[in-house]
């Protein structure tokens, strides 16, 4: 009987097999080589154009067309979000006359480009100057902010009633049946029981509702808001400064990017309790 | 080798008048219009408009493989052992579908003439350079495209289970037939309906593109409403034809996604 009284000592774990140079990761070295070097590029064009003149010249304007943008985008989310509710009841509605009245609405402006939208309030009333004066709304329809409010508040709003629609829906028969076997009566059942999960499945497409309307919202520099693309182009028609786009697309990625974090946080807090 | 194709751009032009919905021989402009401000010929704004409903769907079906080819290598590039790989693809989605499609417009529209100014006056050539707005719209939309392209496709690949890849190992195929055979047919079916919708967008984008100058549907109808002060009318044209375009699309996805889910209706 033999008893081993030296243990093996520990050994150290073999090494690890070379990685093979594999075409994915040439591809891979050679995109972000390219990456790489655009950064530069424009982060050397940038400084080497750099001129402070322009910079304090123009730069307010900048902030205030970011201003503008901020403002138009959130005061046409918070108005069409109200107008969508009367939409999307009617869009569900089992009433014949207003479910197509509701269908037509949303086919309409889901179907139809922003920017022609626009174009037909901001031109196309102009040609009912008469009628609009007589019934005093002329002052409204004359100015273009109020125009690309308008629009922007009837588009969202299709666009906000299709979620809402989607989301209501989505939840499944058994609540509506559960709620009606607690004696729930149909209006709380709706906000206390429907609404909330509803929500919750509304809440991503209601994100990117948003940040396609910050990025729609651009088109109003066409008809002569000074939102942050209309600044970034009257700058560029006085200076012929290339930079003057870098800047807008700055702006514009880091307003996109912050929304976008912001919502996958707020979607991880609000559905921690459905984490498995 | 020039005759051929004069005969062959006659030819193509023979067939579009012949069957041209709004100034052909069976058009509503010639039938519904004449005689108001949409006749065909000189005295209608009816053939421009015509003109400019081509020039948008030539350029949103000029733009879709360009972006459906992209689109699906970066979703490749995306879903890659390679970390270097994933990180450029993801780098690519987020700026093109962070930026405004008119800024990205803008950008390459200007970007692309500075550029060939440069490369031009390097070659000794001194001169206004003007870039075709069509080219321009059609890479920086097939751009965007092919950013929202990756996303969808990405999410198509990773319902495809891993046995199917594991079943073409078995089978003997290599990759690329294994791509071919077994995963592309069920990628499409799966993403019919996402790429339809970024298909409804890409139209609904052509129409920034009239603001470089391409005659499309809204730059046209919008000269006849500057010359006419009929602009309600005739922006409401725009509306209409955009309409149409969007039914058409969404009757034509339907028949796809049908045809693409033959074999499982049969079951």
């Amino acid at each position: 009987m033999s008893i081993a009284d030296t243990m093996i000592p520990p050994q150290a774990p073999p090494p690890a097999p070379p990685k093979p140079y594999t075409l994915s990761r040439f591809l891979g070295s050679v995109a972000l080589g390219i990456w790489l070097a655009l950064g530069v590029g424009i982060f050397f064009t940038v400084v080497e154009g750099w001129d402070p003149e322009k910079f304090s010249r123009y730069g307010p304007s900048f902030l205030s067309g970011l201003g503008v943008t901020l403002m138009l985008v959130t005061s046409s989310i918070l108005m069409g979000a109200v107008l969508s509710l009367p939409v999307a009841l009617g869009r569900m509605s089992k009433h014949r006359v207003w479910s197509w009245l509701a269908y037509g609405y949303v086919y309409f402006f889901r179907g139809t480009p922003l920017i022609t939208q626009l174009f037909l309030v901001y031109y196309g009333l102009g040609s009912f100057r008469p009628q609009l004066e007589s019934i005093g709304l002329w002052w409204f329809f004359r100015d273009a902010w109020n125009c690309a409010l308008f629009t922007f508040t009837l588009n969202t709003a299709a666009y906000q009633a299709e979620i809402l629609r989607g989301a209501i829906e989505s939840v499944p028969r058994g609540q509506h049946e559960g709620a009606a076997a607690l004696g729930l009566p149909e209006r709380v059942a709706f906000f206390k029981v429907i609404l909330p999960q509803a929500m919750i499945v509304a809440l991503r497409p209601y994100g990117n509702e948003i940040i396609l309307m910050i990025k729609g919202s651009a088109i109003v520099a066409i008809v002569t808001v000074f939102d942050l693309m209309g600044e970034t182009r009257r700058a560029f028609s006085r200076t012929f400064d290339y930079q003057m786009y870098v800047w807008a697309a700055a702006l514009y990625l880091l307003m996109v990017e912050l929304l976008r974090n912001i919502w996958g946080w707020l979607e991880a807090r609000l559905t921690r309790h459905l984490k498995r | 080798m020039s005759g051929l194709f004069a005969a062959l751009f006659s030819g193509l032009a023979w067939i579009v008048s012949t069957i041209d919905p709004f100034c052909g021989p069976a058009g509503v402009f010639r039938w519904f219009g004449s005689g108001t401000l949409l006749a065909c010929g000189d005295t209608g704004w009816g053939d421009e408009i015509a003109y400019g409903f081509l020039v948008t769907a030539s350029l949103a079906i000029a733009t879709l493989p360009v972006g459906l080819v992209i689109g699906f290598f970066i979703a490749l590039a995306k879903q890659s052992n390679e970390r270097s790989l994933r990180l450029a693809a993801n780098i690519y989605t987020t700026i093109f579908r962070g930026l405004p499609e008119l800024l990205t417009l803008f950008i390459v529209y200007y970007g692309l003439q500075i550029l060939v100014q440069q490369f031009l006056a390097s070659l000794g050539y001194e001169g206004p350079v003007e870039i075709n707005a069509f080219a321009a719209g059609m890479i920086a939309l097939g751009v965007v495209f092919s950013a929202y392209c990756s996303e969808v496709l990405l999410s198509a690949f990773k319902a495809i289970p891993h046995g199917q890849y594991e079943a073409g190992d078995a089978l003997g195929f290599h990759r690329g037939k294994t791509m071919r055979l077994i995963i592309l047919p069920q990628l499409v079916r799966i993403a019919l309906p996402g790429l339809g919708n970024l298909w409804m967008a890409l139209l609904k984008d052509t129409a920034l593109v009239s603001v470089v100058g391409l005659p499309d549907i809204l730059r046209q109808t919008g000269i006849a409403a500057r010359v006419t002060k009929e602009a309600f009318q005739f922006f409401g044209i725009a509306c209409i034809l955009f309409l149409i375009l969007a039914m058409f699309s969404s009757i034509a996805f339907a028949a796809l996604e049908r045809w693409t889910k033959r074999a499982e209706m049969r079951r």
